[in-house]
């Protein structure tokens, strides 16, 4: 990886920093990679948007395969899994999958110009409907719904800190009290400053080969067990950015799953586990509230329970089921491209026990959660 | 001389008589659309390309709200200075949907709670030299 932060360089350089460390650790050559999957930034021009070949050329043109995905907060999962299918069709056997990002300062915005057919711009154009707003929604409903409380949100902000304050790629290296949280501005109500995620510079890089290859170079290699790229079922009850509002149900009957319940239950099915058999949890706390939300979409506990699960301490390093123990989005901002990646990297060290300083003991299995907006489900199941 | 009241966006609610968000309706499958879809229906079920524009209630509960601290970023028309503003998400009983909404100026998160009766007004989200461009608004609705 490439430490999250505000670097103000080009993406394509913490890239290039996250593949050659992705390679050195798994003790490939770059000539030996024979298929590069790149997740697109947006926000970068048109190197952006063929960041595969982007990530190729600046390690200098070795004649493999490329392709590049997008799928904004998903995308790095749906790198991961263009580069497995490649892997398990028998296409290749070693892929490098690497996501970089170079962010503006403030509000994520839309496209610019006169754009009214895109919801995107047209949330901002009417509403003012920033990003922070859709979790000021969410974080509301919970209170509303389940009596969560505003400490509750801030004890979310504060166990993320520290757990994350010692890893090296975080951009947020320091401990936050719950007086921290309390004292930071409002943003979007009930959600202050502190609790919702900034927009970092960073990459994160993988190497993903066949099992038989990988265990040429590692006696206990680290699997991808499951990996889930799902849509929502119609209709949609729930608002996600950048709607205006949600599918209506009063023809077509709700679906048995909600969209945010079935994001991890795919890759589940495919790794053959339950939640009930994860030892850890990277989930995308794009607020502090939000990541309540997860505990309960990713089988961690029923709907209402998130709470407790937090104040018992057992999301907490040490607990029964540590959630974000890389400090999460709060720790590090968000690298769109480049964060999915980053959560299975901080998964793979997690179960190779590298951990240092925030390491959960004896960890076997661990999943990654995201949705990125438009409809993009995102989930990686690893097993030791 | 006032100034010329325009929709913000064309054909997403009605300006003239009683203020509505206009949707559309397939004639094949009922499903209802907000904002409006005329070329393909979305239920994945059908396979209609016609549709009837359907005002849709301007009443409805208040399914959880939220505030603008800080300036968003264009293309919001931001008023000089910026004067933050709730935002709510409004369910609609009949229609089984929950749309999304400024809530109208000095209403505040405060005065909010969910499932409270809103309603839908037309406000000024900016205006130009000529024009003032109206968009709808939530407010808490008056009591029956």
């Amino acid at each position: 990886m490439h430490p999250w932060g505000k670097w103000g360089r080009n993406f394509v350089e913490y890239g290039v920093k996250a593949a050659n460390d992705a390679l050195k650790d798994a003790g490939i050559e770059w000539k030996d990679v024979q298929l590069v999957v790149g997740g697109d930034t947006v926000r970068n021009g048109y190197p952006g948007y063929v960041s595969g070949a982007t990530f190729a050329q600046a390690l200098g043109w070795n004649g493999a395969q490329v392709t590049s995905t997008y799928g904004a907060c998903a995308t790095g999962s749906q790198a991961i899994n263009t580069a497995r299918a490649h892997i398990l069709a028998g296409f290749c056997d070693v892929a490098l999958v690497v996501g970089a990002d170079t962010t503006p300062k403030g509000f994520l915005a839309p496209t610019g110009g006169d754009r009214f057919d895109d919801p995107d711009w047209l949330r901002f154009r009417l509403l003012g409907a920033t990003n922070p707003v859709y979790f000021g929604l969410y974080a509301r409903r919970r209170m509303e719904l389940y009596g969560a409380t505003e400490l509750d949100f801030a004890k979310v902000k504060v166990k993320n800190s520290r757990h994350g304050y010692q890893n090296p790629n975080a951009r947020y290296k320091k401990t936050f009290t719950i007086e921290d949280v309390f004292e930071s501005p409002m943003v979007s109500d009930p959600l202050r400053l502190l609790q919702i995620c900034a927009t970092s510079d960073g990459g994160a890089a993988l190497i993903l080969t066949s099992m038989a290859y990988a265990r040429k170079k590692a006696t206990n290699p680290v699997t991808v067990a499951g990996v889930s790229t799902v849509t929502p079922v119609y209709p949609q009850s729930v608002i996600e950015m950048p709607e205006f509002g949600t599918d209506s149900a009063a023809a077509v009957g709700l679906p048995d799953t909600f969209f945010k319940d079935s994001i991890t239950r795919r890759a589940y099915e495919e790794a053959g586990i339950g939640p009930e058999d994860l030892n850890l949890a990277e989930v995308y706390d794009l607020s502090s509230a939000l990541e309540l939300d997860w505990y309960e979409n990713i089988g961690l506990c029923n709907p209402g329970e998130a709470e407790r699960l937090l104040n018992d301490g057992d999301t907490t390093i040490g607990g029964r089921i540590p959630v974000n123990p890389s400090g999460g989005l709060g720790c590090f901002g968000e690298a769109v491209p480049a964060q999915a990646i980053a959560q299975v990297c901080e998964l793979t060290w997690q179960l190779r026990g590298e951990a240092t300083g925030r390491q959960v003991e004896g960890a076997k299995v661990g999943v990654s959660a995201n949705q990125g907006l438009f409809g993009h489900g995102s989930s990686v199941v690893c097993k030791r | 001389m006032s100034k010329a009241k325009r929709p913000a966006i064309e054909g997403w609610f009605r300006i003239e008589g009683e203020p509505a968000l206009l949707g559309t309706q397939c004639k094949s499958c009922k499903t209802l659309f907000f904002p409006r879809e005329e070329t393909y229906c979305r239920n994945p079920q059908c396979q209609s390309t016609e549709f009837d524009e359907v005002p849709l209630s301007t009443r409805g509960k208040l399914w959880s709200f939220t505030n603008n601290c800080y300036k968003p970023p264009a293309p919001y028309m931001s008023a000089d200075p910026f004067e933050p503003y709730a935002i709510a998400a409004v369910e609609l009983e009949k229609e089984k949907l929950v749309v999304l909404g400024q809530v109208v100026p000095g209403v505040g998160c405060e005065e909010l709670k969910s499932g409270m009766e809103m309603e839908l007004v037309l406000e000024t989200l900016f205006e130009d030299e000529d024009n003032e461009y109206l968009v709808w608004k939530w407010k808490p609705a008056a009591a029956a």
